[in-house]
């Protein structure tokens, strides 16, 4: 067999294995969501599909499947339909750069922070088309309140990301993780928890979250930029938007808690060979189920932001902050305080 | 070059915040409301024409269904105005039976209110922690009238009859455990007083839950501090009452300026607000909540020590009991005469209002000397309320008109009658 047949055999199997693992985390987030919430407010959630309501993410699947896809019919129905995939497949691609082990990443570039921001930005669109094609006065605000949304957050975003750039000096994920290696003192989070609170704050954001939810805003415009949607254009949608949780969660666990690597890292008395002293996937499992639990624990806390509050946090506040620890930080380089050394 | 046009939108009456059936008419620059025109009239059931049909005590199942989340205060606004025709004192057990009730319905409703608009705000825990207080209270009005929400259970004459001795319990099913009942039960063993005191020593600290998640939360200050605001002349202006009016600072309250029912013998503050906001407003009814729960301890104290009747002696008005109907011709005859024509009422006119947890809650009755009232009036407090709806929001963002419906606590039952 031809090498460039072999490397399409190895890396069409990797893309599958991986998005398939996000897809089925997906299901599951929806459970733990519908679990985290529904104990924080006093009741049980689901517990009658399978075992403790195991079931119920593959019972929600099903319905969804086997519900009609009504197009309005005055909507543009070419975009109305390609819309959930243009924000589906921005989220899964994202995957391909995320290290989720020592050594295991499906396309190790570079350029790999650059792909996670553009690629991140592509999925606007989605919202973006959905909210226009759908030809309706709710959708279109949504449509509008979310685009005005994610430039101003994506901005704070990509500011937060200079400084771990400059912090790791590299655009490549695993080199971002190796240079935090050494055990939890390493982390950015510590040298860049300004950056590192604007960074999370701007993925809830950017995902359509509580209290940022304001793009498909229950309560005011019913359900924003997907209105209209139903059945499996929904589920795509909605399919998007966990993946785009995890993918937060992950990234957010990369760029400033050193991803798969151990916090106890050089710990003598925790005995050679302990798995807990090693990098592993299991680290970033936890850390990416934290914060997935800190997504749902916001959602069961606040009131939801207004759309020009929301702007001006992003605006006033987000920007000058980054921008401020940024400068702080290159004198930090500069006058060689810190703990990296460039 | 073209012009710019402002875009109406429909808000309604499908709408997840619109209370009901509320439509609104949004008339709108971008996000910012330019003028909001209420349509009601979607819930019109014609409960006015409908009380003329029938004799007086078989409305007062109606007035429950008018605000359907402050049921017994709107039927005390209909027999306070009977009462007031005949001429007709209750006992006094009757009239503190009453104050609980009107208290236990006004954190009912005010647990709806604060449920509904942190929903409305986005902050949706805020609903299950007040649905979670409010079964308990449920559970009040079923043990003493049968029924969860429409309780019938004021009369002309006094309350329809004494509270029970014992709480009913929750049964076991085949999910319970032994252990989950024991944790369901453990303040149901004593009679409904007990339960009701029990609820009132719990209930502070839930309050102060509710605080903790809103008070000073800065979203939530963000969301309700100067929105809507209505100046103390204004809100008189447009007929507003209840805390609506007491959240822009006028120390109005019918328990404190025209009382009725024994709440001149018993202790509580009238909380006012200072700017007339929706914050203001939000922290009036919050207090309000804390000064009720007072005010059902000095009943449920004065309950205990005070058993008697709960009905007038007058056979004329009140049903006679049922042991003497079956050997006393009298009774017989006042029950057939009560359950068939009712009473008559003297000719005459009369306006009897209660504070409702809303508002004022006023019923305006004309007699012609027949056992049926000649004209009802319904005096809803939320009319007045929804009526400055425009005013309040023009302005703000579409995302405060959502907001306001939840300041206003409007309810659609009393609103299109």
């Amino acid at each position: 067999m031809p090498l460039y047949l072999q490397n399409l055999v190895i890396i069409t199997t990797q893309i599958l294995a991986v998005t398939i693992c996000v897809i089925l985390t997906v299901a599951f987030t929806t459970y733990f969501e519908r679990k985290v919430i529904g104990y924080m407010q006093g009741r049980i959630g689901p517990n009658r599909v399978g075992i403790k309501g195991l079931g119920q993410p593959f019972a929600d699947v099903i319905k969804l499947l086997i519900k009609e896809v009504v197009i309005p019919s005055r909507s543009n129905r070419y975009l109305f339909v390609i819309a959930p995939l243009l924000s589906l497949i921005p989220a899964l691609a994202t995957w391909a750069v995320i290290p989720l082990t020592d050594g295991f990443v499906i396309a190790d570039i570079n350029a790999g922070l650059l792909y996670v921001l553009a690629l991140t930005s592509v999925g606007v669109y989605g919202v973006l088309l959905a909210g226009w094609a759908t030809n309706s006065k709710y959708a279109f605000l949504g449509a509008m309140r979310c685009a005005a949304q994610i430039v101003a957050y994506e901005i704070a975003m990509g500011f937060a990301l200079v400084g771990v750039l400059m912090a790791s000096g590299s655009l490549n994920l695993g080199e971002i993780i190796a240079s935090q290696s050494g055990g939890f003192s390493q982390w950015f989070i510590i040298p860049l928890f300004p950056l590192f609170m604007v960074y999370f704050i701007s993925g809830v954001a950017e995902t359509n979250r509580a209290p940022f939810d304001v793009a498909e805003g229950e309560s005011e415009i019913v359900a924003g930029f997907h209105v209209e949607y139903s059945g499996v254009a929904f589920a795509v949608f909605f399919l998007a938007e966990y993946a785009n949780i995890i993918l937060i969660a992950a990234l957010t666990s990369i760029f400033f808690l050193a991803g798969w690597s151990s916090p106890f890292e050089g710990w003598v008395f925790l005995g050679e060979g302990n798995f807990l002293r090693e990098p592993s996937f299991f680290w970033l499992a936890v850390k990416i189920c934290f914060f997935i639990f800190v997504f749902f624990w916001i959602r069961a806390t606040f009131p939801r932001y207004r759309y020009d509050q929301i702007m001006r946090l992003g605006w006033k506040i987000f920007i000058p902050v980054t921008i401020v620890w940024i400068a702080v930080e290159g004198v930090m380089v500069w006058m060689k305080v810190g703990p990296w050394s460039i | 070059m073209a012009e710019i046009q402002n875009y109406t939108m429909n808000f309604g009456p499908q709408h997840p915040a619109a209370h009901g059936v509320l439509r609104l008419v949004l008339e709108m620059n971008g996000e910012v409301i330019q003028s909001a025109d209420p349509h009601i009239g979607l819930l019109h059931r014609g409960t006015e024409k409908l009380v003329e049909s029938k004799p007086y005590n078989q409305s007062i199942g109606y007035m429950d269904r008018l605000d359907y989340v402050s049921m017994v205060c709107n039927e005390h606004g209909y027999v306070l105005a009977i009462e007031k025709l005949l001429n007709l004192t209750p006992p006094k057990r009757a009239l503190y039976i009453r104050v609980l009730f009107d208290e236990i319905t006004r954190i009912l409703n005010h647990l709806m209110w604060l449920g509904t608009h942190g929903l409305d705000v986005g902050a949706m825990t805020m609903f299950l922690y007040c649905f979670r207080e409010r079964e308990d209270l449920m559970d009040c009005y079923e043990a003493v009238s049968g029924t969860r929400m429409h309780a019938t259970y004021y009369r002309p004459g006094g309350v329809y009859r004494d509270l029970p001795d014992t709480m009913p319990k929750y049964e076991s099913a085949n999910n319970k455990k032994k252990k989950d009942l024991e944790r369901l039960n453990y303040n149901r063993e004593g009679s409904l007083l007990d339960f009701i005191e029990s609820f009132t020593e719990r209930f502070p600290s839930c309050v102060d839950e509710y605080e903790t998640l809103l008070t000073d939360n800065r979203i939530w200050k963000q969301r309700t501090v100067n929105i809507a605001v209505i100046s103390p002349e204004r809100a008189l202006n447009l007929g507003y009452t209840g805390p609506m009016l007491r959240g822009s600072g006028v120390e109005w309250d019918l328990r404190k300026k025209q009382p009725y029912a024994v709440y001149n013998e018993l202790d509580f503050d009238i909380p006012i607000g200072l700017n007339g906001d929706c914050y203001d407003r939000y922290l009036v009814r919050v207090e309000e909540m804390r000064q009720s729960n007072h005010i059902i301890k000095q009943c449920v104290e004065w309950l205990r020590d005070n058993p008697g009747p709960v009905m007038t002696d007058d056979s004329k008005i009140a049903p006679p009991d049922r042991m003497g109907m079956k050997d006393d011709m009298e009774s017989l005859i006042h029950h057939f005469k009560l359950f068939t024509e009712g009473y008559c009422v003297p000719e005459g006119e009369v306006y009897a209002a209660v504070e409702a947890p809303k508002g004022e809650f006023g019923i305006y009755l004309v007699s012609d000397g027949a056992n049926k009232p000649y004209r009802v009036k319904i005096r809803a407090p939320g009319f007045a309320h929804l009526a400055s709806m425009s005013e309040m929001v023009v302005g703000h963002m579409l995302a405060d008109v959502v907001a306001v419906m939840g300041t206003q606590d409007i309810v659609f039952g009393e609103i299109d009658r």
